[in-house]
């Protein structure tokens, strides 16, 4: 897969192929009977391809409802994929059957979700929220060495020692977001999803947790995915970025080269969209229309209703994921058919 | 439609404190907060969650929850005192004269009425028309907000919107009685990037059309950067800064104004790591003496911790902050701890 994204020898980290999940969101047996309504099938996610190198930083990013955090799910094992598979290390997640089989491997994953509020037990101490999966996968039973391990890690995500015996209401919504962290790294992990992580913060809050992650990133040789919104956030942290729009990678690329040279009609459409602190003035194109409904989506592009460049063929034919001169990959086929016109970097602002 | 500009702003703040009593004390979630905004202005109001930008809205309009209330200062309106006035009198000036967005399209809309009944129900309460007029108001109204098929959809309940067709809904019904000041309080913070900067540009345009001052709250220097022309940025009950949203954005004065720029991720340059306040904002029940921000400053001395600092003229702009007192002169002098 992506030969062109993937240039090295090393074997990718964890490889997701073709990974796709549906939900059944069809209205009751009862009502399908009596008003003759059809079944009804959410595709979340479908069809999605990458690769993530040992110590990089993937992003996802996309809007609500694009199927970023789907994705996230399927890779930690919340969901079970409906087709596609997802590789570990060159083992496939599919075939670990058993408890036994699967611990060591889902110890490496951890997962560090959006809201710090909903995500830690109030009724547990810190210190056994940050124990839990050292205790599930027994990696320590020594309660004193387990007591060490905690403290270790409370300092490494900043925090005090102390802060074990304390429960989570008695912390703000960034320091909820370092205990997180501290429960992720507790198993050492070698790949962290992260769903948001920073998007229920305040803006200075996010600057530590962000500034935290990059260095524990760079101590603990981690590996992040990482599922965002916030297109500045992205710039900020990834190495690559994919960009979703209704179930599909549209464009996935290097982070330099996507932001300076973005192929993809959406992914310029999002960029230009990112509200200007620069206050350059510049011209920005009017963004037109909304996400459709992802039980009915489009036919072929799903694009194309809202793309200016968008003629018959993206209306009956599905684009793939192809190189681009630039290096990235792109699913369009006026990028293909060098239809468009050359992308312009964001900032500052130059005319196209 | 801009009216005749008055010799006195549209609205007036001058020493605001909101208090909520408690069982164990009384908690300030505004202190002394002043400002003004001119016709046809768009005032920002940034900061961060806690910093009482919301409360301060929700005062302007007579909104408070109870058992939060106005213990000091006054609100003029177009000269006239409104913090004072009786609930009826209250009702009829917002709608009518202050519209207001929320953050939430759908808490702002009753899903029980259509969607043209509360536009027209709104329009009859505040305006002298027959109910026919209403209604081809209400429709020429969606269709400025820029909803497809006006005619149609004017029928329709909230549930059949999107987040974003709701929230031009939401602004169509603050817009339609023709109010002189508009209350966005986090207007875009629950909409899509995409769908955001459609909304912003659509505020924007309705604001400069009708000639309607807007006090912008929100939490997103972005969307302040984009719309505003000036902005206050509150922080823990206070305004730490207000100037002019140039100024402020491009040559912050106060520390946490400083603090808060480093801390926006940018997309024009990639930094190995993004200038961090350490800490907190503090809690309402545990508001350090002296300026509240000194605890995190990295400028703070002696008088920080012991006088409240209130706002200086700097530039264009002021500023609560010791380092610009001209009597002490420090500015640039960096005190460490």
């Amino acid at each position: 897969m992506n030969d062109a994204m993937m240039s090295t020898d090393e074997q990718p980290l964890l490889v997701a192929q073709d990974l796709a999940r549906y939900f059944d969101v069809s209205p009751p047996w009862l009502n399908r009977v009596i008003e003759g309504q059809p079944r009804q099938i959410l595709r979340a996610v479908d069809g999605v391809d990458f690769a993530i190198r040992r110590g990089e930083t993937l992003s996802l990013v996309g809007e609500s409802g694009c199927g970023k955090s789907t994705v996230a799910r399927l890779i930690v094992g919340l969901y079970q994929p409906t087709r596609g598979s997802i590789m570990f290390e060159g083992v496939d997640l599919a075939t670990l059957r058993t408890r036994a089989q699967a611990a060591p491997i889902r110890r490496r994953f951890q997962m560090i979700f959006q809201d710090p509020y909903a995500s830690l037990n109030p009724r547990w101490r810190v210190a056994d929220i940050i124990a839990e999966p050292i205790r599930t996968h027994r990696l320590m039973t020594d309660r004193a060495a387990i007591r060490r391990r905690v403290d270790e890690l409370l300092r490494q995500v900043g925090l005090s020692p102390s802060d074990g015996e304390k429960y989570p209401h008695e912390f703000s919504g960034g320091q909820r977001q370092r205990i997180s962290i501290a429960r992720a790294l507790s198993s050492k992990p070698d790949f962290l999803v992260c769903d948001e992580p920073t998007s229920a913060l305040d803006v200075s809050v996010q600057a530590q947790i962000l500034n935290l992650m990059k260095d524990l990133q760079r101590e603990l040789g981690l590996t992040y995915l990482f599922i965002s919104h916030n297109l500045a956030v992205v710039y900020h942290i990834s190495d690559r970025v994919g960009v979703m729009y209704l179930g599909r990678l549209v464009e996935l690329a290097d982070v330099e080269e996507l932001f300076a040279r973005p192929q993809h009609p959406y992914t310029r459409m999002l960029l230009d969209a990112i509200p200007d602190l620069e206050m350059t003035g510049r011209p920005r194109t009017p963004v037109a229309g909304e996400v459709p409904n992802p039980i009915n989506p489009p036919a072929g592009c799903a694009f194309h209703p809202r793309c200016p460049w968008a003629n018959e063929r993206c209306t009956r034919e599905r684009p793939e994921m192809k190189p681009a001169p630039n290096g990235a990959l792109v699913a369009c086929h006026a990028v293909e058919e060098r239809r468009l016109p050359p992308a312009r970097a964001v900032p500052p602002g130059s005319p196209i | 439609m801009a009216r005749p500009p008055a010799n006195h702003p549209l609205l007036e703040v001058r020493d605001l404190r909101v208090e909520f009593p408690t069982r164990r004390g009384t908690l300030v979630a505004v202190d002394g907060v002043s400002f003004h905004i001119d016709p046809g202005e768009v005032l920002g109001v940034v900061g961060e969650s806690g910093a009482g930008k919301s409360l301060t809205g929700a005062a302007i309009i007579g909104l408070l929850e109870p058992p939060g209330r106005i213990a000091g200062g006054e609100i003029r309106f177009d000269g006239r005192r409104i913090d004072n006035l009786p609930y009826e009198q209250m009702r009829r000036l917002r709608g009518k004269e202050i519209g207001a967005v929320f953050q939430d399209p759908l808490t702002s809309l009753n899903p029980l009425y259509t969607i043209g009944r509360q536009l027209t129900e709104t329009i009859l309460t505040h305006l002298d028309v027959t109910p026919a007029e209403a209604r081809e108001r209400a429709i020429r109204l969606l269709q400025d907000v820029g909803i497809p098929g006006a005619e149609r959809r004017i029928d329709h309940y909230p549930h059949q919107f999107s987040g974003g067709m709701r929230q031009r809904v939401v602004i169509a019904l603050a817009l339609c009685a023709n109010p002189r000041l508009v209350i966005a309080d986090e207007p875009t913070t629950a909409l899509d990037v995409s769908i955001q900067a459609q909304i912003i540009t659509l505020l924007k345009r309705l604001c400069r059309e009708h000639g309607t001052a807007v006090m912008l709250v929100t939490h997103d220097m972005g969307v302040i950067a984009e719309t505003a022309d000036r902005v206050a940025v509150m922080y823990a009950g206070r305004i730490a800064e207000i100037g002019p949203v140039r100024d402020v954005i491009k040559t912050p004065k106060h520390p946490y104004t400083i603090g808060l720029m480093g801390s926006i991720p940018k997309i024009d340059r990639r930094e190995a790591r993004l200038a961090q306040i350490d800490g907190a904002m503090p809690r309402l029940n545990a508001i350090p003496p002296g300026c509240a921000f000194h605890p995190r400053c990295p400028k703070a001395f002696d008088r920080c911790r012991v006088e409240r600092p209130d706002p200086i003229h700097v530039d264009r702009s002021h500023v609560a902050c010791w380092l610009y007192d001209r009597d002490d002169v420090r500015v640039g002098a960096v005190v460490d701890e």
